[in-house]
């Protein structure tokens, strides 16, 4: 069956991250002139403007900064999963990534660990989300 | 002498004028701006040959708007279909005046969304973030109110104090779109959207236009009515971390002080001597959000404040008067000015705020903007 969620717009700037997430890599782009690490991808480092820009790991932790539910389908792919958990993660490294969160959510809470676990969507996709760590 | 301070008390609001608020696929943008331009000249009872400022908000084109309206102006803006563009407008044509760019600019706004089945997410709004699901306004809000209750606890409860005063309001408004009455359990039973927010949290979404005149203080004195002052404005842009559509880590706090603090120090007030707030409501928990960054109550108590009816007409702080984006009628901003305006001329009917002399505007948004006003 064919994938009918969003798939993310590759281009230059994001295929690494998306090629990354396939080998089970949540990755970061880091300015190296300055060692900015910033996501989304940008074309020059916010901070310090330059263009020399790469990609690290990420250390795949980070703490819960919010979390909700949706209820509403804005893509028809999802209106099997209502309602479906929606998470913002404030990554160790700083950046913010808007997710999902998976696993046992009750203990829920903002504030909460979590780290990156790798959902193989579809052949060709492979999507970074979260679970509380428990600590 | 910061920018703003040639704008101090030098501005007046001369006419104001709206559609209807509902839906009408039978126009456009440029048939609803013209019917709201006409309410307002003639409010102003100023010439259509007077006006020779032109700025259109989520107009596709300022050279039909002019066509259509038969204007040859001397200065021109355009601003995009944001819901923040109204404080953004209010002070660029303010400037335009104080250069002497014009000496009566016209701003207008429309909104066909409702015709035109806009959903503010989706496809219509492509992010980075929709292979997670995540999109739209209202997703972002409701990540903003999770964590003011998990910090703060703050209960949907305390948010629905918002949502019912404002319909109370709009019961008493004869445009506004929504007329039934709602309580606090109404709220809480309506269907979620995205948790924790539910229906009665999102603004409408209806199509209609207004319209706002503005001239310099000194020539305000020859129009048809007593002239509104524009007496402090304030702003602060966030951009660096945008890009979860309106998410932002501090719900705005600082942003919102800082704009604020701008336009009380400029205009000479503080919360205490606020009559009525017309406060930006893209979504309910936004409100709380300003209150705390204006200093209406301290950070994190926004929800305790609202309790028992504060933001009701009769309240300690009657807040959008006019019902607001959530009941009266989705004009991103542009509405509330104009219910600025009437309640401190004292045409504000059924709502009317007793002895109105100050009235505050803000939108907490990317580009928050706060504008005070005052009575001649
Ligand atoms: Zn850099």
């Amino acid at each position: 069956m064919s994938y009918a969620k969003p798939r993310p717009r590759i281009d230059p700037l994001t295929a690494p991250f998306w090629e990354n997430a396939r080998r089970n890599i949540l990755s970061l782009q880091v300015c190296t002139a300055c060692g900015d690490k910033h996501l989304p991808p940008s074309p020059v480092c916010p901070k310090c403007l330059s263009s020399d820009q790469d990609w690290r790991p990420a250390s795949g932790g980070g703490v819960l900064e919010a979390y909700g539910e949706f209820h509403r389908a804005y893509w028809n792919g999802f209106a099997d999963d209502l309602p479906y958990s929606s998470a913002i993660v404030r990554l160790d490294e700083g950046p913010l990534m808007a997710t999902n969160l998976v696993g046992e959510t009750s203990a829920a809470k903002v504030g909460a660990k979590v780290r990156v676990v790798f959902d193989v969507v579809a052949d060709d996709l492979t999507l970074p989300r979260f679970e509380l760590t428990g600590d | 002498m910061a920018s703003g301070d040639l704008i101090r008390d030098r501005v007046s609001v001369v006419g104001v004028g709206n559609t209807p608020y509902g839906s009408f696929p039978e126009t456009d943008e440029y048939g609803l701006a013209a019917h709201a331009f006409r309410n307002a000249l003639e409010d102003s009872g100023l010439q259509k040959s007077q006006i020779d400022g032109l700025l259109v908000c989520r107009i596709p084109s300022y050279v039909r708007m002019g066509e259509v309206l038969g204007l040859d102006p001397g200065w021109t803006m355009t601003l995009p279909g944001h819901g923040r563009m109204a404080g953004m407008a209010i002070v660029e044509a303010a400037m335009a005046l104080v250069t002497g760019q014009a000496k009566y600019v016209a701003l207008m706004y429309a909104n066909i969304g409702r015709s035109r089945r806009i959903n503010y997410g989706g496809d219509e709004i492509p992010s980075f973030w929709d292979p997670w699901g995540f999109t739209s306004p209202g997703g972002a809000h409701a990540m903003m109110f999770r964590r003011h209750m998990d910090l703060y606890g703050t209960t949907t409860r305390q948010l629905a104090e918002v949502s019912v005063a404002f319909r109370h309001h709009a019961c008493l408004n004869p445009d506004a779109v929504m007329k039934k009455p709602i309580t606090i359990e109404d709220h809480e039973a309506a269907r979620r959207i995205v948790a924790p927010l539910g229906l009665l949290d999102y603004c409408l979404i209806n199509d209609g236009a207004v319209c706002i005149i503005l001239t310099m203080k000194d020539r305000a004195r020859d129009c048809r009515k007593a002239p509104v002052n524009i007496i402090g404005v304030g702003a602060r842009d966030e951009y660096r971390e945008s890009n979860i559509s309106l998410y932002a880590t501090d719900c705005r706090y600082a942003a919102v002080k800082e704009a604020g603090a701008v336009a009380y120090r400029m205009a000479g007030v503080g919360p205490p001597d606020i009559d009525a707030f017309m406060c930006y409501d893209n979504f309910s928990p936004t409100v709380l959000f300003t209150l705390e960054g204006l200093g209406f109550c301290p950070r994190g108590e926004a929800g305790r404040f609202v309790e028992n009816g504060t933001l009701k007409l009769g309240g300690q702080l009657p807040t959008n008067t006019d019902g607001g984006h959530l009941s009266n009628s989705y004009m991103q901003g542009w509405a509330l000015n104009i219910e600025a305006v009437r309640q401190l001329r004292g045409e504000a009917g059924a709502r009317q705020v007793p002895d109105c002399n100050v009235v505050q505007y803000a939108q907490a948004t990317p580009c928050t903007r706060s504008i005070i006003y005052t009575r001649a």
